[in-house]
Parts: structure tokens; sequence; C-alpha cells
């Protein structure tokens, strides 16, 4: 039965931003080492410090050594280890792939480390009622492949696909290019099993599309970064298979008509699968490279996919190509193949290594604004860019508003970090300004706890604070992540 | 730690984004962050910082790795992992001594003298030490190596490619000489694919050299961490190809393709690099493909199927050898799911990590299954050994081949 403990705000723990210990935490005792054993086997946890090292990061490039590292085999395990975390008061810190953008799997900390990709079985694919339950380590593009030969689709596709897992996706509510057409992944979750961060064993949600009953825990958990519980069964809803794709590049002689293009596409009532959009800076990062079909003219490009029956291809291929054709097009190119369509995805994958080639430092910001504004904020950047002499180099899902927003630097270079931290506030301030959110795909975790207070005010933070602290109550599960410890929402709680 | 130090700054390009686990087949078994190129290269930063010493587990992680080069060719920074690990591996070893089974490794390809007394022992002790694998081709082993139950392995060969081709062969005088490397399983295992390489260049004119005294390509040394092993055969294989000026050095192994792009002088660059061609980029060269393609075609074929070899699928050759295939009058070419996935052998790893070497080679049949294929061909005998064993355990009626015997056999009109 889930029996949270009563909840003493004064003796609860505050998570500290990312560096040190916060005093409220104990060490791995030997004691609970001896426990951990014989809970999940000797070759399963470990206190050495090679195992600690390789823990101790993720995608942010920060890092921080937990204590031990445990890998879990099966709810129950999960269960156990986070009620012997509980009892001996040490922070859980919940492991996927490891490959998150903003420190949700950093154990800031220390703790234990838990990790879950060998929870990588399919449990059941069904295809009557067209879901497919699954283990939390299961590798996103490995489901995809196997729903796909039944011809069946899971749309949610972020960059990192081949290599994240589903248990990472639900807890950071991952996105992708697709998105637009398709939502993101809380919209394909319909039920999860949860271990709390008491270690009761929780189910919420069903399998069914239509679930009324309660309140609507699978949305709580669904991007909560492993805070409030970790996720040990996920039932996923499954969309047929569309039959075809058409992908078209469409190169603009301005970031105006880009802009407006997307406008225009939407307004005439085409939803592409994806928008993905690359301005001039992107484009000078890449325009070297001589296989790639970018003509000289281009400022900005479009690459637009649309799916869907074969027959009903052509005509919106068209209907797009119609919409945007007196919006500063320099270039059109349809692709009539698969290999053709290839060609023209390589131009947005040739981005990311390419933009790290300005500065060694990257600052990977996934900002998101409402699609009329994206015009607005691309020249709200490029100003902060002039005024702050650093490079930002912007792409991503113009489909959906959200801009990837790079800012590159050299942070070797004397006073940049504070030239850093200043540029982001602005960026964020803007985003917030322009009716957008901080994060689109990221989440908050460590990176962008500082900047939590310019999108959700006191109250809506204190209201968040509050259901954590009911759940867990001695802050075991990922302390540290989404709230700064000096947030003034506390003394509110106070 | 001076060799792990050069490459510092390489090291420092993992920006950690995870991409490797996708492409890391020792991963895609243990799930475990110790054993991807991103884990490694966090502890290769660690060794270097201070943070970490060489411990028994660091030694376990660094073990396993198959030296593939997959992550390198996937890794949006191209950080050379596998030369990482090379270089870790050593320094493990300079700390640690030799493992048992690297200490074997070293002492057969570190000794020609050595490998050719034992294939010959092997040779006449064949039938009290092997028995025959049921309804499939290779050998198993009477008494089981220790962590090796059950491998099957090939058959040794009676006469070495050494005894049976003389060091140079003069050919037209207008054509190119080539260097001809044999590397220690053609030379004793699997003559016949060295004798099919030799034959064929020589029917096209080429002057061959192919020094008696040349060495093992060093791949198996990289693998087992014995830096002092692989300047000896360095200077070994240098010192036998000098003593003739050759246009290509030419190999029909993979891995000695990989071996001696690397092989390495004190100072200045591999001094072999640009002139090692594997086999089937020269006979594509030379029209061997469409010489076989313009050959009458037979009424029933044989489907053969192609594994990339990672040694070359990194190189980027991965067109030459199946064009040749797709050319045999008496063979259907399908391609099967998973060609490009390593086999698993990986030098010393399959020693170490059996059971996960074998896990890896499985991950290779239900595409081979799949793909009805009669014959497995391949361009490299290690690849070959391990295929084989994978197969023989599966019960599959599936051959392993080297492609350069159903080239040979094509052009003699013979059926494969």
């Amino acid at each position: 039965m889930f029996s949270p403990r009563p909840v003493n705000v004064f003796s609860y723990p505050l998570p500290v931003n990312n560096q040190g210990f916060s005093s409220g935490f104990c060490m791995i005792s030997d004691q609970l080492y001896q426990a951990l054993q014989d809970l999940v086997g000797k070759k399963n946890v470990s206190l050495e410090r090679t195992d600690r090292i390789t823990h101790s990061y993720d995608a942010t490039q920060h890092e921080h050594l937990p204590e031990a590292v445990v890998y879990a085999a099966t709810a129950l395990e999960v269960q156990e280890v986070v009620r012997l975390a509980n009892r001996h008061r040490v922070p859980i810190i919940p492991r996927g792939a490891g490959s998150g953008f903003t420190g949700g799997t950093l154990p800031v900390q220390g703790g234990i480390v838990l990790v879950l990709t060998r929870m990588n079985r399919i449990l059941e694919i069904d295809q009557e009622n067209l879901t497919a339950t699954v283990e939390p380590g299961v590798i996103t593009a490995e489901l995809q492949r196997q729903v796909e030969q039944l011809d069946l689709f899971y749309p949610p596709d972020p960059a990192s696909r081949e290599f994240c897992t589903l248990g990472g996706n639900v807890a950071e509510c991952a996105g992708g290019p697709r998105c637009v057409k398709y939502g993101v992944t809380k919209d394909y979750v319909l039920g999860l099993e949860v271990v709390t961060p008491t270690g009761d064993l929780i189910h919420t949600g069903g399998v069914t599309m239509k679930n009324v009953v309660g309140y609507d825990l699978t949305r709580l958990f669904i991007g909560s970064e492993g805070t409030l519980g970790i996720v040990t069964r996920i039932t996923l809803r499954l969309l047929p298979k569309p039959a075809a794709k058409k992908t078209m590049l469409i190169q603009f002689g301005s970031i105006e008509g880009a802009a407006r293009a997307v406008s225009a596409i939407i307004a005439g009532r085409i939803i592409p699968t994806t928008l993905e959009f690359l301005d001039a800076n992107t484009l000078a990062c890449i325009r070297d490279n001589p296989e790639l079909p970018i003509v000289e003219a281009c400022q900005a490009l479009l690459i637009v996919e649309v799916d869907g029956d074969e027959d009903m291809l052509e005509r919106q291929a068209e209907t797009v190509l119609k919409l945007v054709a007196e919006l500063d097009v320099v270039h059109t190119e349809t692709a009539r193949s698969e290999a053709e369509s290839e060609a023209i995805w390589q131009v947005r994958r040739s981005v990311s290594p390419a933009v790290r080639r300005i500065n060694p430092n990257k600052f990977n910001e996934d900002i998101v604004v409402p699609r009329s504004r994206v015009p607005d904020m691309i020249r709200a950047l490029d100003r902060l860019s002039e005024r702050y002499q650093v490079p930002i180099v912007n792409f991503g899902h113009a489909g959906d508003g959200n801009i990837h927003v790079n800012v590159m630097v050299d942070l070797s270079q004397p006073g940049m970090q504070e030239t850093v931290d200043q540029v982001l506030e602005q960026i964020f301030q803007t985003t917030v300004d322009l009716g957008g959110s901080i994060s689109g795909e990221h989440g908050i975790g460590t990176a962008k706890a500082p900047y939590l207070h310019l999108e959700l005010d006191q109250a809506t933070r204190a209201y968040m604070l509050t259901i954590k602290r009911a759940l867990d109550p001695d802050n075991i599960l990922n302390p540290g992540k989404i709230f700064l410890a000096d947030d003034q929402a506390t003394e509110q709680l106070r | 730690m001076k060799e792990l130090q050069l490459f510092a700054e390489a090291i420092d390009q993992c920006v950690r984004c995870g991409a490797c686990q996708a492409h890391c087949p020792v991963y895609d078994q243990e799930r475990s962050e110790g054993t991807v190129a991103r884990g490694k290269l966090a502890l290769a930063k660690a060794l270097l910082n201070g943070q970490v010493q060489i411990e028994q587990r660091l030694a376990e992680d660094l073990s396993l790795c198959l030296m593939c080069g997959s992550c390198v060719l996937k890794c949006p920074n191209k950080v050379p992992t596998d030369q990482i690990v090379g270089a870790m591996r050593r320094l493990i070893t300079a700390d640690q001594g030799l493992t048992p089974s690297a200490r074997a490794v070293s002492a057969l390809t570190g000794s020609p003298r050595l490998l050719n007394r034992l294939v010959k022992t092997v040779d006449l002790l064949s039938p009290a030490l092997f028995r025959k694998v049921p309804s499939s081709s290779g050998l198993r082993l009477r008494f089981p190596l220790p962590g090796q139950h059950n491998r099957t392995l090939p058959a040794t060969a009676s006469q070495s490619l050494f005894a049976r081709f003389p060091e140079y062969t003069q050919g037209q005088a207008d054509r190119p000489v080539v260097g001809i490397f044999a590397g220690c399983a053609t030379s004793y295992l699997f003559p016949a694919i060295g004798a099919a390489m030799i034959t064929l260049l020589t029917r096209l004119g080429f002057s061959l050299f192919f020094p008696h005294d040349q060495g093992c390509c060093g791949i198996p040394a990289r693998s087992a961490g014995n830096g002092r092993l692989i300047d000896q055969l360095s200077s070994a294989n240098l010192r036998a190809f000098s003593r003739r000026p050759v246009d290509y050095i030419v190999t029909a192994c993979a891995s000695c393709n990989a071996g001696l792009r690397q092989l390495s002088v004190p100072d200045g660059p591999p001094p072999f690099a640009d002139k090692v061609l594997d086999i089937h980029q020269l006979l594509c060269q030379e029209g061997i493909d469409r010489q076989l393609a313009a050959l009458p075609r037979g009424r029933q074929a044989v489907t053969v199927s192609y594994h990339d070899p990672c040694h070359l699928r990194t190189r980027g050759i991965s067109e030459e050898p199946r064009r040749l295939l797709q050319a045999l009058p008496d063979c259907d070419f399908v391609e099967m799911s998973g060609a490009d996935r390593c086999c698993g052998l990986g030098g010393t790893f399959s020693m170490h990590h059996y059971g996960c070497s074998q896990a890896i080679g499985r991950r290779k049949l239900p595409g081979l299954t799949a793909s009805n294929a009669a014959l497995l061909a391949t361009a490299c005998p290690g690849c070959m050994i391990q295929l084989q064993d994978t197969i023989n355990h599966a019960g599959l009626p599936v051959r392993t081949v080297h492609s350069l015997e159903l080239i040979i056999q094509a052009l003699d009109g013979q059926r494969p």
C-alpha cells in the first residue's frame, strides 16, 4: 500500500545545487553495502572507484562521484534498494543511458546511482489494442524497430533515440522532430508502474485509451526527472505506421522568409511530420561541405517532411510549395527516393558535429516559443549575439517553436563564464516574455534550475515542492534537481 | 603513462553524448557504462588526472573492448577510442604484467618458429586432440582450454604458405611490384586463401615479393596490450619489406590490413599507411569483377552472403568484396541484415570473454538464417574462425569461406 509518512518540513534535507553534499545524507555503511550485495548480488553493486567514475556524468559533461553503483534487474529489486536507501538516508539517482542534457542523472549529492539499463525487455506488443508494454531500459529505437516490423509506429524521436532509454524519455518527457504532428512522450504513455520514493509499488493509468479514475498520476510522473518515483514498467500507445513520406528542402534568402513560411504552412492547414529549420549562423558552419546541396543565396532553410497515404503525399507536397512560393524562396528540392530523402536529412545531421568547430564549449538550450513568435525570437537572439559578442547558432524544430539555441564559447577566456550566464539569463527571459518556455524537451535538472523562477512563479514552485515533500519526505530520490536549494518558494512553505 | 598522455587532447574531445552506446557490440551485451567508449574515455581521463589508479575493476573494464572501431566511426568527434584502449592496455600490462591468455597469444604471434612448430605438432596430433564437428566443417577440442568450453576450430594445414611459395616471382616488366603480407591465420590455418591471392596476382602479371621473414601484423599484440612485442613486430616487418621496393603491400586479412597501417616507427608517420591494399580493392582495380560477370552463368546457383569484417568496414571498404561476390557466375548474392555487425572475436577478447564473444556472434544468426545463405563469405580469417564457431554451435548448415576462395574457383571454372 502507498503510505507516505508525515512530513516534517524543518528537517527536510535541502537540495544543494551542483557542488557539495547536503549534511542531511549519510555515506554508504558496511551494513548497507552488505545489504545491497545480498539484494542484487555481489557483481551488481560496486563501491570501486572505477565504477563510480564511469557513473559520474551524463551528456552535460559535469561530473559528480556517487558512492555506490547498483544495477537492478527487477521492480522488486528497485523497491528494496529504495527502502534500504530510506532506512540509511542515502540518495538514489536513477539512471538510464546517461544521455540527458540537463544533469538529471548526475549524483550531485553522492549516494547510489541505480542503473536500469538491464531492465530492457519488451514485455508485450498488443496488435489488437495498439499498445506496447516495456521495461524502462528498452532503447527507444529498438522499440521503434520492433513495432515497425508489425506496421505499427511509436512516434517520439529524440535525436538520441538510438541509445536513450524509454525510462529516461518518460522521466524527461522527450520530444523530437516528429512531434510537430505527433506530439511528445506524454501523449503516448497510457500507464506506468512506479516505485515511489518510499519504496512502494504503484500503478497509474492502464492500457485503455480512456481512463479518468482518480488523479492523473501518469502525467505527474512524466517529466518529473526521477524526483518523484522510479518507473519500472511503461505502457505506450502505438499508431499504425504511415504508408509513406515525402521530404522537401526549401532554401530561403532570409530568416524572415523561412519564419513566415512556417506560419504559412500551418495556416494553410497542413501539419507536416517534421518542420526543421537552420538559421544563417548554422548554415555558415556547414557551407564548406561540398556534399550538401546548399545554394549560395541561402540564408535559412527548412526541411519539411509530410507523411500519409501515397496518393495524398504528392498533393500535400505541392500545397506546401505553393504556400511558401512568394516568401523569398531561392531554391526547392523534393526527394523522389529514400536516398534523396537521406541526402536532405544529411544537411540536418551534419549540423551538430560542425558547430563544435566554432568554439570548444557549447551551451545547448531547448527553448520553445509559440510558432508565430519564432521570427521575433531569432531576431532577439541575433541582437544578444551581437551585444555580448558570442556566436549563437540556432536550429531545430520550427514547426512547434522549439528552437535549439547553441551559445558557442571558449570558457578558457577570462570572464567568459560570467558572460555566458548573462546571455543565458537574457535568452530565457526573452523566451518567457514571448509567451514561451525555457525547456521544450530537455528538462530542468541542474542546468536550468537557476532559471526556473523566470517561468514559474513562487506559488507554483511552492506547490510543486509540496508534492515532492509529501511523496519523498527524506528527499531520497534524485536530490538537488529542478529546484534550487535557496529557492524562495521553500521559505513560503515554512 | 607518457603514451596515454599523447592522447590527452583526443580524450578531451569526447563530449559524453553517449552515441557510442548504439554502436558498441560489447555494450549491447553488457549494458554497463564501463564497457562503452564514453566510460573508457572517462577512465582514461581519470588515469591522466590521477583520479584513479590502475585497479582490478579498471583492468576488467578495459578488457571488455573488441577494438573493432565501430564507436570511432560513429563518434561525432571521431575520438580514436580503439587506439586509446590500446594505450591503456599497454599501461595496464606495464603495471601488472600480461594476463595468461595475453601471454599465450604473445608467445605465438611473437615467434614464427614456435607457431610453425606448434601448427605442425597440432596437425600430427590432430586425431587425438580434436573430434570432427558433425554436419559442418571444423573441429572440436577433446580437451577444452580453460574458459573456451566447446570452442570449435578450423583444422590446421599440413604445409604453411611459406613452404609453398618462393620469396620473389618475376612478373611483367611494366607491371607494379606487389608485396604479399600473409598473416598468421592465412599462413598456418588457411594457406588456400594465401595461395589463391598469390596465384591470382601472378596471373595478373604482377611481380610478387613475399618475404619469408615477415612476422605477425601486431594486431593480437595490440589487443593483448604488449607494447614491447608491437615494437619488435614493427621492426621485423619493416626490415622484411625494406629488402625490396614494392608499390603496394596486399593482404587478404582485414585485421592484418589494420595492423600494417598502424605499424609505427619511433618518429614519423606510419610507414605502410598509404601502401596497404586489401586484395579485393586490387582485384576490382584490375577489373576482375567485370571478368567474373562475363563468365557463363551456371544453372544451379549457391546462395552466398557477406560478413563485413570491422577492420575493413571502418576503413570504408565494404563495396569491393560485394561487387566481386555479386559477379560470381554460380552464386546468388544475398545481403543479410546485420552484415556489418561485429562477429565478436576481437583478438584476445574472445579468450578473456568467450561467453560474451559468443553472445555477440549469435547476434549475426537471425540475419544469416533469414538470408538462406549456404555460404557465408568474408574477408578476414579471424572472422571466419569466429563465424564458423558460432554457426557450429547453432547447428546451421552454413559454411564460412573467404571470398577469394570463391573467386578463384569461379575463374578456374569450378563450382563452389
